[in-house]
């Protein structure tokens, strides 16, 4: 569907874009997931025409965006970082211009124009001047205005910033219902919003793509160890003699709560292999109550922390188990370091799912 | 391309600016047709357009100031450069969007000289092609000023621009009557014009290599040209200068000459303005 090759956007003597290559296949919600600054915008800017590459190709469905630049465009909606409306415009004059820029024949126009106004639920202000409409709205009729032409995909530029949280679950859902009939690629800094919303995740840090997988399968590669948490009412040399059973324990952390003879233990092993099971019946063996078990597996957003931060950048070679129609996407040279991943350095490891609403929060 | 000419050509009527625009203009042609023609019982009409032809000077940016900074401004630039249409189209949609503005009250203009047919003789065929170059100056102005608009995102900074612009096209024909026209002050003014015109080429395709070669190349002609033919360079400067002039050109058609290099001259200034804007465009996505 989309191809991309080499991308690379020097401005002056900074490189925006480093040496980009991966590829989208139709049907996902794909996310581009990093920080502000880290190519997001300029990368869609140059997949949608609207900047130049200084190296590198981008087709679409075959077609070089800038050679078969018309044919390319058909084939995509997009929705800027800023939404880019005439604020002179009534809402359906606005979407009416659109459709005759796009060519839509005609006879369609007024159809489409009043389906995708129903989809984006847009109706209610059809005959207000943009001028006169909140963010929310503007928003909506920004992605009005790429779904017109009915493009196989959608690119959607940062689509929740500035929005309140109402506006942000309700973008959220649209963005889902257009996932099942497009092919979709957002750009966010909002972990969760990523993870919520998209297929593939594809992590870009100072230009280069880091990693590029399911939210799962991330979390899942980047797990070194599998972890047990536990609160417990045993001894603590109960609790190490029952757990020394088990192979591949590296470590076992007690910590005794001092009112109601429970104790929190943190068990962590070397596989990757999910020990839960044999914990519970190791505790069943000595017959002592396990009164919380969890798993701890690495969230996203370490995963994201750790792919972005200045310090170091993975070894590409563990992405490389991706999901399948990734495989060649996960090939992908971007990130590529000399530097071994050193599970030391890593963050802690946190229950998983914890990070979401803090995640958000901090962005509003 | 359509789309972009409907849409502008609403912009400036749902705004004053269309309204304004050929209010003033034809206020003026109201006003000098009474002192040149009521009031002087002469029935040319061409005097009228003559004396305003100034007027282009403070409605031309008026007009143009916006046609392309307000979309880098208010980033629907985005839109367009996403469209599955060429730049051109899209800047051809814009130019004739505004031409259409200045023919509105060009064809209002139309009128009056058969209003002064009812009461003396006129010359239908100088009146009216003083009204066609009348409106064909009017578009090649308009497309140095959608230049200018290209080149900046403030619509004050391109107002200026082009009134700078147009302020000396308009007086350069009565400059160049004062300006010395012994060859070696036109191979100087010459020399100088070159290195300008290196400069200029140097900032816009940022590429100094070649306008250096070209500034080096062009000067020694001038010296060749110079040393070998000196009679060349008598009086060129200043003819050059009004050979430039679009208003030099408008004024011919008022003395009653239809001259029709000069209509291909403000052809050729227009395509080549609209060009650049093109090129403007395109380099914006360069950056």
């Amino acid at each position: 569907m989309i191809e991309v090759r080499n991308l690379t956007k020097i401005y002056g003597d900074h490189v925006a874009v480093s040496n980009l290559t991966f590829s989208i296949q139709s049907g996902h919600i794909y996310g581009f997931l990093g920080p502000n600054g880290a190519g997001k915008s300029t990368t869609m800017n140059i997949i949608t025409g609207c900047l130049a590459q200084t190296s590198g190709e981008v087709l679409i469905n075959g077609y070089d965006i800038f050679e078969e630049a018309e044919k390319a465009k058909k084939l995509i909606g997009y929705l800027p970082e800023e939404p880019p409306l005439y604020q002179d415009m009534t809402t359906i004059e606005y979407l009416d211009f659109v459709a005759r820029a796009k060519r839509v024949p005609k006879w369609e126009r007024s159809d489409q124009i009043y389906d995708i106004m129903q989809t984006t639920q847009i109706k209610s202000v059809s005959n207000r001047l943009i001028r006169n409409l909140s963010k929310g709205y503007r928003q909506r009729i920004g992605i009005a205005q790429a779904l017109i032409g009915r493009p196989e995909i959608i690119i959607l530029d940062e689509p929740t910033v500035g929005l309140d949280p109402k506006q942000i679950i309700e973008i959220r859902e649209l963005i889902k219902s257009l996932g099942k009939t497009h092919t979709v690629i957002l750009s966010s800094h909002i972990l969760s919003e990523v993870r919520a919303l998209c297929d593939i995740i594809m992590i870009i840090s100072r230009g280069r793509l880091v990693a590029c997988d399911t939210p799962e399968n991330l979390e899942k590669l980047f797990t070194g160890t599998a972890s047990v948490e536990l609160r417990v009412k045993a001894s603590e040399l109960e609790t190490r003699r029952a757990l020394s059973h088990i192979e591949g324990v590296t470590q076992i952390t007690y910590k005794a709560s001092e009112t109601d003879g429970t104790a929190d233990v943190l068990v962590e092993t070397e596989g990757k292999e999910d020990i839960s099971e044999k914990v519970f019946f190791a505790f069943c063996d000595i017959r002592k109550p396990i009164l919380r078990m969890n798993l701890v597996t690495k969230s996203l957003e370490d995963v994201f922390i750790e792919l972005t931060s200045d310090k170091k950048e993975p070894d590409f070679e563990t992405l490389g188990g991706g999901a399948e129609e990734d495989s060649e996407a996960a090939d992908a040279p971007a990130g590529r370091d000399d530097e071994e991943k050193g599970p030391g350095k890593e963050p802690a490891p946190r229950p998983d799912g914890n990070i979401i609403g803090d995640a958000e929060g901090n962005e509003e | 391309m359509r789309a972009i000419l409907d849409r502008e050509l609403k912009a400036y009527f749902r705004g004053p600016t269309g309204y304004v625009f050929s209010a003033f203009l034809l206020l003026f042609v109201g006003i000098y047709t009474m002192v040149y023609n009521l009031k002087s019982y002469l029935a040319n009409f061409e005097y009228v357009l003559d004396s305003m032809s100034f007027v282009f000077m403070i409605i031309i940016p008026f007009l143009t100031m916006r046609m392309i900074s307000e979309d880098r401004k208010q980033k629907t630039d985005q839109l367009l450069y996403s469209l599955p249409m060429s730049t051109s189209k899209i800047v051809l949609g814009k130019y004739f969007a505004s031409l259409l503005v200045l023919a509105l009250p060009t064809a209002i203009m139309c009128v009056y000289p058969i209003i002064l047919y009812m009461y003396g003789t006129i010359n239908f065929l100088t009146a009216y092609s003083s009204i066609l170059a009348f409106f064909l100056l009017g578009a090649s102005l308009i497309a140095v000023g959608m230049f200018i608009s290209s080149t900046t995102e403030s619509q004050v900074v391109a107002a200026i621009l082009s009134f700078i612009a147009i302020l000396v096209n308009f007086f350069v024909s009565d400059l160049a009557n004062f300006i010395s026209s012994s060859s070696t002050a036109s191979f100087i003014a010459m020399a100088i014009a070159v290195l300008l015109l290196a400069l200029i080429i140097k900032i816009l395709t940022k590429n100094g290599l070649f306008a250096v070669i070209l500034a080096i190349a062009c000067e020694a002609v001038l010296a060749l040209l110079l040393y070998t033919k000196p009679a060349i360079f008598e009086g060129l400067f200043p003819s050059i200068l009004k050979g430039f002039s679009l208003f030099e050109r408008f004024y011919r058609f008022v003395g009653g000459m239809f001259d029709l290099t000069s209509i291909v001259y403000f052809a050729m200034v227009s395509m080549i303005f609209i060009y650049l804007t093109v090129q403007s465009l395109e380099k914006r996505r360069w950056n």
